[in-house]
């Protein structure tokens, strides 16, 4: 987080005017700083150009880790480390290694992507992030300008022509 | 946003809320000083919690002896409350997960507390377990850690370990699940509170912002989750069956434990969120929240798989029968007419017979029953559990070792205590976090809410006694809905509506380029006559192809107006004549 941004930003009372809103900012070449949302809005990404989340691809490498953290533990130690025998069966049981494999290879991928997604987030107990306005996460939908890229009255005209029902400045 | 929605559905929020209505509707009971009922109930929870910590200290201090397990029975209540206890856990991570997976949008007015349910569910089936191994102490010996006895590890190939790694797993990945769906709710909490409170918030927050690249990485994350939960749910009680399954006692050692039991599972915890959600929706007032359309769907899910158990159990009796093995014979005879005869008969009409009157609408429809059923459900499922466990092994190969067994004082006060330990943890959970998942019932508003659809639609006010009002509501709402096309808000679309909509259905497939996929889509969007079609700008009817997928975005719908126009007048010969020049309906 960059010290001291100042932000110029807009609150609209409906997604659909969040929509048009950052379209027509796209098609203006306003460079936006960030859209802020109560609930996610669909169809949002591709208007902002986020490119999709690479999330599920950590989770899979995650879950490969705990498939073969389990198998190859059990196997090594059932087979080097403390051979025993249960029940006349093979050292290396395949089969009944399955249950465990499975559930470590669940655990892994919920626990890495989970921890990926507050690290990359930044996001964590004890952060505080600085915010703009308390009706964000109620009911309004947040355009925001930093001013180095976007001037002030340029923001507010464009906040204006595009139906925000609030225009504020804040200094985060 | 504009997802298709079926014209069937019911609205699942009512009261014409807006965005903030849904705030402070849900986040309210946080902010407000528990009313005199949830202190009456908190403080005899906290008083039976009491009496269980307790039975377990007993328990601890005297040894297992206090219990009335002998050499023939040597699992009695703990094991049936065990799997009692995370039998109704499933339920929790079917509706988050699975439900989730299916995009079935009324999840999200119980999903939150069936999540929590689960957490809580899972603590208390986890105790039984660990008090049972009778030296608590030593309790990590079943965890594979690198210790001073060899290094000695557990035995991987037994299904008791299977179900140590399964259920912390489970219980590890639904409190991440459940925990990362509450985050965003918080952070509402946080905005609107003050001062101390305000600080907490900020903490269990997690410095939330709603920031757009957040929202996409959330819903990623979620849909990741619920994929992975979704076959693990499966497992754990799959597992759990195995306990049983895998040994060669009569009556255990069947294949058709694994879906049975999963089944069961859902059936007794759907039972339970319908218990603890009816009197939730009465304490806090959410009835505009979850509606009878959410009760009703989970009286289906109930319905549905408490006639898996009922198939079932009859499959097994068939299936002893028919194998002519004797001792599988005599294990369900002696279930059925043996000394615990009561407790198979209150199983199967705990869970057979009373599932089947939720064939009834009506009945599925009926708050108070559904409670009654929902508790005679609970119970049938312990029976079940007890049947299992209790009966089977009273009457086991060796006639001299038979033996009967019913619980102490102190494994009562347990499983007692277990219930204290739920509601309590319930209770405090229903003041501290919002019940019903705020983000996620805002997302479905402009698709489910009543004054898009369903017969309370605001539309009605200018077209009433019509038998196509639906048509209108439901037409105005996805227009309202719709991006791009520079008309939001319903005032705008009620005119739109007016002027646009007849109670015309045609077949729009004759339209060059639009195919059974294509009608469909402009169907689900309010499109249903030609008229409609030849009125539709055609801005509208890309957002519509975009909206669907890449699969529709190579289509051109230029001249669908054109040709709907002629259509709609009933001038076939010269649409045939244009539709001759155009190219797959291009021009």
């Amino acid at each position: 987080m960059a010290a001291h941004k100042e932000v110029v930003f807009g609150l609209y009372d409906d997604e659909v005017d969040l929509m048009n809103a950052v379209k027509k900012a796209k098609a203006d070449h306003l460079e936006i700083m960030d859209v802020y949302s109560p609930f996610p809005v669909h169809g949002l990404d591709p208007i902002l150009g986020l490119s999709e989340s690479r999330l599920h691809i950590a989770g899979f490498v995650y879950g490969m880790l705990g498939t073969l953290t389990a198998f190859l533990g059990m196997t090594w130690i059932f087979t080097k480390d403390w051979p025993i025998v249960f029940g006349g069966k093979p050292y290396w049981s395949v089969p009944a290694f399955i249950p465990i494999t499975f559930e470590l290879t669940v655990l892994f991928a919920s626990i890495g992507m989970v921890v990926s997604f507050y690290t990359v987030c930044g996001l964590g107990p004890g952060v505080t992030n600085p915010y703009l306005d308390n009706r964000i996460t109620d009911d309004k939908f947040c355009i925001a300008f930093d001013q180095n890229d976007v001037s002030h009255g340029q923001a507010e005209s464009f906040f204006q022509s595009t139906g925000a029902s609030a225009v504020k400045t804040k200094t985060i | 946003m504009s997802a298709p929605v079926s014209k069937i559905r019911e609205p699942l929020i009512t009261g014409h809320k807006s965005y903030h209505d849904i705030t402070e509707d849900l986040v309210s009971p946080t902010e407000k000083a528990p009313p005199v009922s949830w202190v009456i109930g908190f403080i005899i929870s906290v008083a039976v919690l009491a009496f269980g910590v307790f039975c377990i200290l007993w328990t601890i201090w005297h040894g297992i002896g206090t219990w009335n397990l002998n050499r023939t029975i040597g699992w009695g209540w703990d094991i049936t409350n065990f799997v009692w206890w995370i039998g109704i856990g499933h339920a929790g991570t079917l509706i988050s997960a699975i439900l989730l997976l299916f995009r079935q949008k009324w999840r999200t007015g119980v999903n939150r507390a069936a999540e929590a349910m689960t957490i809580f569910a899972v603590m208390c089936a986890g105790l039984f377990p660990l008090i049972h191994m009778g030296r608590l102490w030593l309790a990590m010996f079943i965890f594979p850690y690198v210790n001073t006895r060899g290094p000695l590890w557990p035995n991987f190939n037994s299904p008791l370990l299977w179900d140590v790694f399964a259920i912390s797993t489970y219980f590890t990945v639904s409190l991440l699940f459940w925990y990362t769906g509450l985050v965003p709710d918080f952070a509402t909490v946080r905005d609107r509170a003050k001062g101390f409170r305000k600080k907490i918030y900020n903490f269990l927050s997690f410095g939330w912002t709603g920031s757009a690249k957040h929202w996409q990485r959330w819903e990623a994350l979620s849909l990741v989750l619920a994929g992975i939960a979704t076959p693990l749910v499966l497992s754990v009680h799959t597992i759990v069956s195995f306990d049983f399954a895998t040994s060669v006692i009569p009556g255990w050692h069947t294949t058709i434990f694994p879906p049975y039991f999963v089944a069961g599972a859902i059936f007794s915890g759907f039972a339970m969120v319908l218990t603890l959600m009816l009197i939730t929706r009465k304490l806090l007032k959410l009835e505009d929240y979850i509606t009878l359309e959410h009760i009703e769907s989970m009286n289906k899910i109930i319905l549905v798989t408490g006639t898996i158990v009922g198939v079932a159990y009859l499959t097994e009796l068939f299936i002893a029968w028919y194998s002519g093995y004797v001792y599988e014979q005599f294990a369900f005879f002696n279930r059925a007419a043996g000394p615990y005869w009561w407790s198979y008969f209150g199983m199967m009409f705990c869970n057979v017979i009373s599932p089947q009157f939720f064939w009834v609408k009506k009945w599925r429809r009926n708050i108070a029953f559904t409670f009654f059923l929902s508790i005679v459900i609970n119970i049938g499922m312990w029976f079940e559990r007890f049947v299992i466990i209790a009966t089977t092994l009273a009457r086991d190969y060796l006639p001299s070792s038979w033996s009967l067994y019913s619980p102490t004082w102190v494994e009562i006060g347990i499983f007692i205590g277990t219930m204290g330990l739920f509601f309590t943890l319930y209770l405090i959970f229903s003041r501290v976090a919002p019940v019903v998942a705020v983000a996620e019932v805002k997302s479905i508003l402009k698709t489910s809410g009543d004054q898009y659809i369903g017969a309370n639609a605001i539309h009605h006010d200018h077209d009433h006694g019509h038998d196509h009002n639906h048509d209108h509501s439901y037409a105005s709402a996805l227009a309202a809905d719709t991006p791009g096309d520079g008309n939001h808000g319903v005032a705008s679309s009620i005119a739109d509506t007016a002027t646009a909509v007849e109670n015309v259905v045609d077949d729009l497939k004759k339209i060059e380029g639009i195919g059974p996929k294509i009608a469909e889509l402009l169907n689900n969007d309010g499109i249903m006559s030609f008229t409609q079609l030849a009125n539709a700008n055609v801005n509208r009817l890309k957002h519509i192809l975009t909206e669907a997928g890449s699969r529709y975005q190579m289509h051109d719908p230029t001249t669908w107006p054109q040709q709907a126009q002629l259509a709609a007048e009933g001038k076939w010969d010269e649409l045939n004549d244009l539709q001759d020049r155009l190219d797959g309906g291009r021009a």
